[in-house]
């Protein structure tokens, strides 16, 4: 709890941001790694893989009761690219550095997760790396129920573990397909068939000028 | 004399041996488990959703539901469009109120490039947000009639969602996929004759819901079949995530339209957020009534005042994002839907999770059927709501 005396829902919008992070860190410590809040828009934290459900525990307990959703990001770009090359053409050379987004990271992978406030209307984004070795974390389910078909979801497009986690079975795959389809180097095989023609859509328009600002009208 | 005793002595003694025999009955009629397999094809699934409930005679014991008939993986068709062709994928998740997927979308893309609609855009995006609202949920409530047996209501949704179906072909060119909206505005203005027009279906719809509340909501029937049915305590439904008519039924006052910030107009105008206490059935069923009428209002009164200027923002030819992330989310007619956009400044998005309201909200069907006789789990699902694109995206 804050020691200031204004009731927490009176905070106009950027204070109560930076106050849930130091809230959330009197109830986490050091594992909370890494924060963003960005002004007039939302909050980003990122915790150590060990509490992340220690995180949800937490928030809970702070009032952040509406479990949003819970997913994951690959964050190697694709070795694909947009899957518009030409499969005669020999391959491309791409940029493969792995670069994360908001409140930083280390991992390939990343889980990430919305909880959000039903009184104060304010929600909080949490992310934690996951290793590549080992992509396991801790399940939420034991703290927010819904979070039981978000973490299957995220085990069959990422290949991401849930410990503890009562029934882990794909949702939307046949039990024997092989691969997680959206991590980055699961190729989109329509595209590696045939080329996708839609990049056309941004070409000049005949007749119009060719430079990048265009007219609103 | 006699004859009469011994006639109500007769009468006894049947009416006890009757009761053995019910009670022989019953233990003889103790039952093996059953598994009933619902679906993936029929009329209660909205689409392709399968559901397997394990029985003890008619009580369901477990129930499963299986989804990825209907997955089209838009996640990960994201990654390799540009941000304009994103909308007309996103179109197709909720088919019933297909304009409003795409708001939030555009929110998001329009977020991280720090540009907003004019007000003019604004306005008329808050419109047919609210007409694909009014398309979407008068179906429901004819459809929730066929889920109990009553035919007629169906036919009437039928009849007035076309004149709603009308009015967005006439301003977008598409009766169920505008993809109308672009980022920094919208396409093309209002046509010619839409204000007036849209006040006289406005008016129409209005009629539907007083007809639908006659027929439906004061039925007894419907009543017996729906109240103290499917009740979700307050807490349950947090912590699913469920959002939406479902949530407020359940008593939580939160509806995105009135509770966040967005470059839209519904803070513009004057209505009112609708919250049941009950938590059952007939609460979804009737809050999402009232989520029709005060639509028509928001619309109304949204038609009187539109501002006057243009339609679009001056935006770049080739739109390039910022890098950066974005999550915003709207009030949807199934609920909370958004977007979490992740942009490394490429022509398309690097990431986005699609975070649909049916996901969340039919993810509390395994607990909500637990111990259910089996006509009502047809109730339930009904009234809970869900579009199968929106469940397996």
């Amino acid at each position: 709890m804050s020691s200031t005396d204004t009731p927490i829902a009176e905070i106009p919008g950027d204070t109560l941001r930076e106050r849930i992070v130091d809230d959330l860190r009197t109830h986490i410590g050091a594992d909370l790694v890494d924060s963003l809040v960005k002004p007039g828009d939302d909050v980003w934290v990122r915790v150590s893989t060990d509490a992340w459900r220690r995180t949800g525990v937490a928030l809970r307990e702070m009032g952040f009761e509406y479990f949003c959703f819970l997913s994951a990001i690959d964050w190697m770009p694709s070795p694909f690219g947009k899957g518009e090359d030409d499969p005669t053409a020999p391959p491309v050379e791409r940029d493969d550095t792995v670069k994360q987004g908001y409140a930083g990271g280390e991992t390939r992978l990343q889980v990430l997760a919305r909880l959000v406030h039903p009184t104060l209307h304010v929600g909080v984004n949490i992310k934690c790396d996951v290793s590549d070795s080992e992509p396991v974390v801790e399940s939420w389910v034991s703290v927010f129920a819904g979070a039981n078909w978000h973490e299957r979801e995220a085990h069959e497009m990422f290949g991401i573990g849930f410990a503890g986690h009562p029934d882990l079975r794909n949702m939307y795959l046949p039990g024997e397909f092989e691969g997680h389809p959206l991590r980055k180097d699961f190729p989109l095989l329509a595209r590696l068939v045939k080329p996708w023609p839609g990049i056309v859509d941004v070409e000049p328009m005949p007749g119009g000028s060719n430079d990048e600002e265009g007219d609103a009208e | 004399m006699t004859s009469t005793e011994s006639l109500i002595d007769r009468r006894q003694l049947a009416y006890i041996a009757s009761q053995a025999a019910d009670a022989r009955l019953n233990v003889e009629l103790e039952t093996d488990g059953m598994t009933l397999n619902i679906g993936p094809q029929h009329p209660a699934t909205h689409g392709t959703l399968r559901i397997i409930a394990h029985l003890d005679g008619e009580q369901v014991v477990w129930a499963e539901p299986s989804c990825g008939y209907m997955h089209r993986g838009y996640e990960k068709l994201t990654e390799v469009r540009t941000y304009p062709q994103v909308t007309s994928l996103v179109n197709r998740i909720d088919w019933l109120g297909s304009f409003a997927n795409e708001v939030p979308f555009i929110l998001a893309a329009e977020k991280l490039m720090g540009i907003e609609a004019p007000p003019r855009a604004q306005w008329i995006r808050t419109i047919l947000f609210e007409l694909s609202r009014i398309a979407n949920v008068s179906l429901f409530l004819g459809d929730l009639g066929v889920q109990l047996g009553a035919i007629t209501p169906v036919f009437m949704a039928f009849r007035d969602r076309e004149h709603v179906l009308n009015l967005i072909e006439a301003t977008t060119g598409g009766r169920f996929h505008p993809n109308f909206d672009r980022i920094g505005g919208l396409k093309d203005d209002l046509p010619a004759g839409f204000i007036d027009e849209t006040r006289a279906v406005m008016k129409t719809l209005r009629n539907f819901c007083t007809e639908i509340e006659d027929l439906l909501f004061g039925n007894e029937i419907f009543q017996s079949r729906t109240r103290g049915i499917g009740v979700i305590p307050k807490d349950i439904a947090m912590q699913y995530g469920l959002s939406g008519a479902n949530a407020r039924a359940s008593g939580i006052d939160w509806d995105l339209r009135r509770d966040q910030s967005l470059p839209m107009a519904w803070d513009k105008v004057d209505w009112k957020v609708w919250t049941h206490p009950d938590g059952d059935s007939f609460a979804r069923c009737w809050i999402r009534l009232q989520e029709v009428r005060e639509s028509t209002r928001i619309v109304d009164q949204l038609l009187d005042n539109i501002p006057a200027g243009p339609i679009m923002a001056k935006v770049p030819r080739i739109i390039k994002v910022p890098e950066g992330e974005a999550w915003v989310s709207t009030e949807n007619p199934l609920g909370e839907m958004g977007y979490y956009v992740v942009s490394k400044g490429d022509l398309g998005p690097f990431r986005t999770k699609i975070r649909s309201a049916s996901f969340n909200n039919i993810s509390i069907v395994p607990w909500i059927l637990k111990g259910v006789y089996v006509p009502d789990i047809i109730t339930i699902l009904a009234s809970l709501y869900f579009i199968l694109g929106d469940i397996d995206r």
